[in-house]
């Protein structure tokens, strides 16, 4: 490991640990925070008992409809919007504003429609998630160099075979923006919606244990999410970091 | 000519826009969502209520609250880490981690340690800000160029004078970028704040609304938060762009 991250995990390590020894000095009361060790065994206990399986189950099978809905369409709308340079340019102010405004505002609008299922929850996400993944592909296709047309030509590749051969390649970093975007939306508009009201899932079972005054339980299931979301988001930054090596890699 | 066809186009899309609303009328029912129309002239009506007026007065106080935390935090901390190398090739990865996060998990540790009142919002709102407007000062800071600096030491500056006359004005377009997108994530994380434990504000007022079926009073709401949040980034992207181009 390098110097700087080494200095990186003892300063989490640290800032842990001073939180630790806060809890457990009654600097920081029992009922506000709980010590960290504390929050990890009582996950444990949790995830032995099974109890919570199902809501697991329930969140991140709906974050993985949401990302898989927002990818496919969002590529499928990117293309098709990219074939359309007039529609594009008229859509073009509404992308820019798009994340500048809370969409998130409309999922009560979504579960007075609806009612309250899974289907606000992952609409809501799907329109968090799949703007990033539509401008993604646009910026995308826009970078495919000209010349791999013409490489193409000169190979009388079929419009499919240039496709999947040289554009697609080209296009994949951008396209791989926008599913990480996607990811991180995907995640944080799920939870959300599950926290203000849904009838299940792991943000609710916080909001309850919120409610019920639980800190163990709480706490437990915020640890959980908060290491799922950093797991998957460094899983995706690691493949993203050993693509660009490669890349950079096979062009020296 | 271009700029007719693109008023064209826009309006296209916004009528689009309102077909699917009547739609998706049609489908949910009056009480669910009411049709485009009556919405839009109710919109004026609700507006001009005390009701609104009371909560669009709370939630504007929370955000600016919020919003001054955000930014001074932001700025602080990106300015320290763009300007010590070590601190930030130690920190940004941290930050980043932070940044995509769901945060709404962390409210009710927010709300236990702030308490239920203004203060809690207020937090939430500043801890989605800080992140992009720390990690865009950080990212400004880095890219100046270092004969700037090196002008600065010749010139003999103090740090505090180098970091006034020297780094903010030379970073400042990117800052802005920061500053902005800090606007829009502090506006939304404030929402969410009283969307969720909350009795005042704009957020608990759609919350209401949606439970006591009154769906015009939630469009309204919704509609004036997604004008405002669009006018304010227009506002906010135009001075951007002035500052880009004057670089």
């Amino acid at each position: 490991m390098t110097r700087v991250g080494v200095i990186r995990l003892v300063v989490v390590a640290a800032l842990i640990g001073a939180l630790e020894l806060a809890c457990r000095l009654g600097l920081i009361s029992h009922n506000t925070i709980i010590p960290p060790s504390e929050m990890a065994r009582t996950l444990w206990t949790l995830l032995a008992s099974g109890t919570i399986n199902g809501d697991i189950e329930r969140t991140l099978g709906m974050i993985a409809l949401v990302i898989a809905l927002s990818v496919v369409f969002g590529f499928a709308v990117g293309l098709a919007i990219h074939a359309l340079p007039r529609v594009r340019e008229a859509l073009d102010p509404f992308f820019a504003t798009y994340y500048a405004v809370p969409i998130f505002i409309f999922y009560p609008v979504l579960i007075a429609i609806f009612g309250l299922s899974i289907m606000p929850i992952v609409l809501i996400g799907v329109a968090t998630a799949i703007v990033a993944m539509i401008i993604a592909t646009l910026n995308g296709l826009d970078r495919i160099p000209r010349v791999l047309t013409k490489v193409a030509r000169v190979h009388r590749l079929s419009r499919i075979g240039t496709a999947v051969t040289l554009q697609l390649p080209a296009a994949a970093p951008y396209l791989f923006t926008g599913v990480k975007l996607s990811v991180s939306y995907a995640f944080i508009a799920v939870v959300a919606a599950e926290f203000i009201l849904s009838p299940a899932g792991l943000g609710r079972d916080i909001a309850d244990a919120y409610a019920d005054f639980n800190n163990r339980r709480m706490y437990a299931l915020i640890l959980f999410l908060l290491i799922i979301a950093t797991i998957v988001n460094s899983a995706l930054h690691a493949l993203d970091m050993r693509w660009a090596a490669r890349r950079t890699g096979g062009r020296q | 000519m271009t700029a007719a066809r693109r008023a064209t186009d826009t309006f296209i899309i916004v009528l689009v826009m309102l077909a699917v609303w009547q739609a998706l009328h049609q489908i949910a029912g009056e009480t669910a969502l009411p049709a485009p129309l009556p919405t839009l002239s109710y919109l004026m009506h609700n507006i001009a209520t005390r009701r609104f007026a009371e909560n669009a007065a709370t939630t504007a106080g929370e955000f600016a609250y919020a919003l001054i935390l955000a930014y001074a935090i932001g700025l602080a901390v990106g300015v320290w880490m763009g300007a010590h190398r070590l601190s930030g090739a130690v920190g940004e990865p941290i930050l980043v981690a932070l940044y995509s996060l769901p945060k709404i998990v962390l409210y009710p540790v927010v709300l236990l340690v702030f308490g239920l009142g203004i203060s809690g919002k207020v937090t939430f709102g500043a801890m989605h800000g800080i992140l992009p407007v720390a990690l865009l000062t950080m990212g400004a800071i880095r890219a100046i160029p270092p004969v700037y600096l090196r002008a600065a030491r010749t010139l003999q500056l103090s740090p505090g004078a180098t970091i006034v006359n020297v780094l903010l004005p030379a970073a400042l377009p990117e800052v802005f970028t920061g500053l902005r997108i800090g606007f829009s994530v502090t506006l939304l994380g404030v929402l969410l704040g009283e969307m969720f434990a909350s009795k005042q504000g704009l957020g608990s007022m759609i919350m209401t609304d949606m439970q006591l079926l009154q769906g015009e009073d939630m469009m309204t709401v919704t509609i004036a938060l997604f004008a405002f949040a669009a006018v304010a980034n227009a506002v906010l992207l135009w001075i951007e762009h002035r500052l880009h181009r004057r670089v």
